[in-house]
């Protein structure tokens, strides 16, 4: 479908499309295997300017919005969903200093990471405090011109690799959710330490790591929006992330069908290849189909928040809810044109199917997604 | 340091296929590309660029369209592009084209390095290099697989030979043919991309070149191609398509009648 | 200089158009018309056309000096041994300088090799050239440039033989700019047009898909090269005489601007597939670096080198040293068995003149079982690891 993409998206495009089938493809089981952290990969993407995407001009980005990262993740996932993390990770750990920095926070954490010099992540997550982002722990106690964090934040991607960190701490614990405050932490700040890496199921590319606040004085000036700001702060990034999240799983289910059509027209069996089926090929199409329909969702949410639209949380949890539905989808389907051949680690198939599962957790379960849908829904019905 | 990069555009020879029916070339759907041995010249070209805070600039010489070749290498990081190009340079063979560049290059002014791919994946002669350098009379390295050192006008690199690898000193200017150890040729940038758009590309006509006319293309060229044909196919023998033990059990014996 | 369509008798029959590889041909009005800025004058058009409508013109520029005679071939040495595609060009040299009726000359360039002319003799040179000088001990560009250009002024022969490794490559190269004659690289086939008395260079285009004969008409010496392995070597008959010339220059001919500073062999480049007599190579369908365990257990059984398909090497499975083809080695073993190796022109340029080629893959429509003497259809994860153990058995007996 044409998607009317202006010249910079296209050339977006191509480039990350290129670097996903040359450079990412060929290393993308090793890493899966390794659970090393990509830096080549992280390099290369960086001279490519691809980290520059959609942070503006003036902080040395190339001036794209939401849309832009998701063309990029949508191509680096086709190749691979977990090295992909690298990049889309760090945009969710901007995000919040692109919509709440002061000019003195863009003009000092921007540039890096546009450069790639850097990477940023983001962290809400403590072990009691998931879905129920009301529960946090950590604390962040103002002492003088500076706050002292304690606590832990967990399963973190990008987590001990990221040099700028977004965090969610309680300032008022009184106040539940709006006594979250968050803060940009800096790799190395006295007390900031990392705990331990996960090994998991997918994506393992990427690091997913804990985060440890033991007395960590942060200054006052890292104060990301105001004090009180927190749960606000994360909700609004969400806005903007989902489509990213989303995008990384339309790449891996848009990956798992070309190499399922790819793969049906090369297995002969019966004396055929196997896409000359008519199961096989009602399959193959209900799989196009459902990739589509995600993209367009997802295009059609990016160009809307990109346009300045204000309530786009409805949108963006379809877009995440409905791509990483299809992701799982897509990719179990994959696994079963493949045969035999999808269930072992030689054929890619497998590692897709384990890489589509995390796009249904993260970024709020897409249980957490529907809820959102319902209430907005309800909302808008009582709005009239 | 002004550093001068040589490139050809070539079809990308994995995609040429003959028809069997008109033994002829598909040309259908035949992409031209950067000659893939340029690419790491392109590569070595810009890491010299950004050591030595120089200019890369680079030249090639064929047809018009030959121009998007010289976009993607701006697209890399290049700083400048030229293309040779003009009706009276059509038929040249390697004489005539090493000639030709070397007069291109003298135009350009003054220069440390000249790098170029070890060979073309087209014509495959590993002539054009070698022979711009003698047009130039600079000392040359071919088959660079590494460059270790340049300071105070002296180059040192390795040259890769059968066996393992020759260290070699050179003064500049010299002309290098680099083979594909030396790196890892980068994908290009958005902003390179950009800037590759609207850069401003060098044309050199004949007539730009203080050259003699009688040396160029066709005329300058001594050899000539006077047939093409199909390679003749070596005939096959037996396909064994059973079950494997069989298949095995057949090869194994006509092994063991080859060996002594 | 140009290409000229005689529009009165081209008939139209497209043949033309097809064969262009360049795409420069196009009809209009039922008529062959040509794009000049796409016609590189290669002479295919000229070949197919069966009503002789087509014509290059060319403006002669120089006539052949009719005075050059023999055929040279310059004899690699490296630390005072004669490489051996010397020898394979000695071989084809000599049947070239028979149909000529001229004399079959080495030139030798080193130090302290003097003694190795004999050698060259043996292989059937009438004559050698030594040009001995401790500046010479090894390779430099330029002054084996000068030397070879030196000696070639001298006594002006009519032919120019090289091997195409990598000395040869970079100081013919440059011996052919500075005479001002034709050089063509790589050529797989060498012969005598007997009544125009000019060399035949065969050598294939466009990765093997094409072969071209190309002829250097008007200059003199004719200059090719011939990658080792692809002429069968002379034979080495003791008793053959001939005569040794010794040649010496002034001082600034052995001069040269690079230096050596250091000679390192590395010995994962040294396992030489191209002098193996027995190669296993495997290709795409090794899918991974650690496959190529099977592949070496079988070469172990058999003796033999371990070879690949460049899509082996370039997804990094195995170190370029490896690679048999177009771009890698030619090899021409007595017994080359391909694993997962589709059969790719690039590939079988460079080793269909083994004399025994098996092929092992899965897909029955691969075109290695074209050109294979043997061929197994079949999984190479099961048949690799079975021929081995079945040769294992059977070799031992």
């Amino acid at each position: 479908m044409d998607y009317l993409l202006n010249e910079q998206q296209v050339m977006i495009r191509d480039l990350c499309r290129q670097i996903a089938q040359e450079k990412i493809a060929p290393v993308a089981a090793e890493y899966d295997k390794s659970e090393e952290f990509p830096w080549p990969i992280v390099k290369l993407l960086a001279q490519a300017d691809i980290f520059g995407v959609s942070i503006p001009a003036e902080y040395g980005g190339l001036g794209g919005g939401v849309l832009e990262t998701c063309i990029a993740t949508e191509e680096l996932s086709k190749a691979c969903g977990g090295i992909t993390l690298c990049f889309a990770a760090s945009y969710l750990g901007l995000d919040p200093i692109l919509l709440f920095g002061n000019e003195e926070q863009k003009k000092k954490y921007l540039p890096d990471l546009a450069a790639g010099k850097k990477l940023a992540a983001f962290a809400v997550t403590e072990p009691a405090a998931g879905s129920d982002a009301s529960a946090i722990q950590t604390t962040a106690k103002k002492k003088g011109d500076h706050y002292v964090l304690n606590g832990m934040k967990h399963f973190i991607t990008n987590g001990g690799d990221a040099d700028t960190y977004v965090v969610i701490a309680m300032t008022d614990k009184t106040k539940g959710a709006r006594g979250a405050t968050a803060f940009i932490l800096e790799k190395g700040m006295k007390g900031f330490t990392f705990g331990k890496k996960e090994d998991k199921l997918g994506i393992r590319a990427s690091s997913t790591r804990e985060l440890i606040f033991t007395d960590c004085e942060v200054p006052k000036e890292n104060v990301l929006g105001k004090e009180g700001m927190g749960f606000i702060v994360t909700m609004k990034t969400f806005d903007v992330s989902r489509p990213g999240v989303a995008s990384q799983a339309l790449g891996i289910a848009a990956g798992a069908l070309e190499s399922a059509v790819k793969y049906s027209k090369e297995r002969i069996q019966f004396g055929k290849p196997i896409s000359s089926f008519q199961g096989i090929q009602w399959m193959l199409a209900d799989m196009a189909t459902q990739v589509e329909a995600a993209r367009a969702l997802i295009y059609a949410t990016a160009r809307m928040i990109d346009s300045g639209a204000k309530d786009v949380s409805k949108y963006s949890a379809m877009a995440k809810l409905f791509a990483s539905d299809v992701a799982m989808k897509v990719t179990t389907d994959a696994v079963q044109i493949f045969g035999g051949y999808g269930y072992i680690k030689e054929y890619p198939a497998e590692k897709r199917m384990r890489d589509a599962k995390i796009t249904q957790i993260y970024e709020g379960t897409n249980q957490i997604q529907r809820s959102i849908i319902a209430l907005q829904l309800i909302k808008e019905m009582a709005k009239g | 340091m002004n550093i001068i990069i040589c490139i050809k555009q070539v079809p990308d020879t994995t995609d040429v296929k003959i028809n069997p029916e008109t033994n002829t070339l598909v040309r259908e759907g035949v992409q031209s590309i950067i000659n893939p041995f340029d690419m790491y010249a392109i590569e070595e070209g810009l890491r010299l660029k950004e050591q030595f805070n120089g200019k890369a600039t680079v030249v090639t010489m064929g047809p018009p369209q030959a121009e998007s070749a010289l976009r993607e290498a701006i697209s890399m990081g290049v700083d400048e592009a030229v293309l040779v190009s003009d009706r009276a340079f059509a038929g040249s063979d390697t004489l005539a084209t090493s000639y030709t560049l070397a007069s291109a290059i003298k135009k350009l002014g003054e220069f440390s390095i000249i790098l170029c791919g070890k060979q073309a994946s087209d014509g495959d002669t590993a002539q054009v290099g070698p022979g711009i350098s003698t047009h130039l009379d600079i000392p040359q390295v071919t088959y660079v697989k590494k460059i270790e050192s340049i300071k105070n006008g002296v180059a040192v690199v390795e040259r890769m030979t059968e066996e393992g690898y020759d260290v070699v000193e050179t003064p500049l200017p010299c002309l290098f043919t680099v083979v594909k150890e030396i790196n890892e040729p980068r994908t290009p940038s958005l902003k390179g991309k950009m800037r590759a758009k609207s850069a401003k590309i060098q044309l050199l006509s004949a007539q730009l070149l203080d050259c003699e006319a009688d040396r160029l293309g066709l005329k300058g060229s001594p050899t000539q191609v006077v047939k093409i044909f199909s390679p003749e196919r070596r005939k096959g023998g037996e396909v064994y398509q059973g079950p494997i033990e069989e298949s095995v059990e057949k090869v194994v014996c006509a092994i063991k009648s080859l060996i002594p | 200089m140009s290409l000229i369509i005689a529009k009165e008798k081209c008939v139209g029959c497209t043949l033309c158009v097809k064969a262009c590889p360049f795409g420069a041909l196009y009809m209009e009005n039922k008529k062959a018309v040509v794009r000049p800025e796409q016609c590189t004058l290669c002479g295919a058009c000229v070949e197919v056309c069966k009503f002789d409508a087509i014509e290059i013109k060319r403006e002669k520029t120089a006539d052949a000096d009719t005075q050059a005679r023999g055929v040279w071939v310059f004899c690699e040495q490296k630390r005072g041994v004669v490489q051996s595609v010397s020898f394979e060009l000695l071989g084809k040299g000599r049947e070239l300088a028979d149909k000529l009726g001229c004399e079959l000359c080495g030139v030798l360039i080193g130090h302290d090799i003097e003694s190795k002319s004999s050698d060259i003799i043996h292989r059937g040179a009438d004559t050698v050239y030594v040009v001995d000088h401790p500046q010479l001990k090894y390779f430099a560009d330029d002054a084996y440039t000068a030397v070879l250009v030196r000696l070639i002024k001298k006594y002006k022969p009519e032919i120019v033989l090289c091997g195409a490794t990598s000395i040869g490559r970079s100081l013919i190269s440059r011996v052919a700019v500075k005479i001002h004659t034709g050089l063509t690289a790589d050529c797989t086939g060498l012969d005598i047009d007997v009544h125009k008395k000019i060399l035949l260079q065969t050598r294939p285009a466009f990765g093997g898909n094409i072969m071209a004969t190309i002829i250097t008409p008007n200059h003199r010496p004719q200059m090719a090269t011939v990658r080792h392995k692809v002429m069968k070597e002379a034979a080495h008959d003791p008793s053959r005489q001939g005569k040794v010339i010794r040649e010496t220059f002034e001082d600034s001919v052995y001069t040269s601007r690079t230096k050596i500073l250091d000679i390192i062999e590395d010995v994962s480049a040294t396992i030489n597939i191209a002098e193996a007599d027995i190669i296993v190579s495997g290709g795409r369908g090794m899918k991974a670096p650690e496959n190529f365990k099977i592949i070496e257990e079988l070469a172990t059984v058999l003796n033999g080198a371990v070879g690949a398909s460049r899509a082996a090497v370039d997804s990094g499975w195995i170190p370029y040293s490896h690679q048999v083809g177009q771009t890698g080695k030619t090899v021409c073993p007595s017994i080359y068995i391909a694993c997962g190796i589709s059969g790719q022109i690039q590939h079988l340029v460079g080793m269909q003149s083994s004399k025994t080629i098996i092929a092992i893959n899965n897909d029955p429509a691969a075109p290695i079982f074209q050109i294979a003497s043997y061929g197994i259809v079949g999984d190479l994860f099961e048949v690799v690891p079975l021929l081995t153990k079945t040769l294992k058995e059977k070799l031992r007996k």
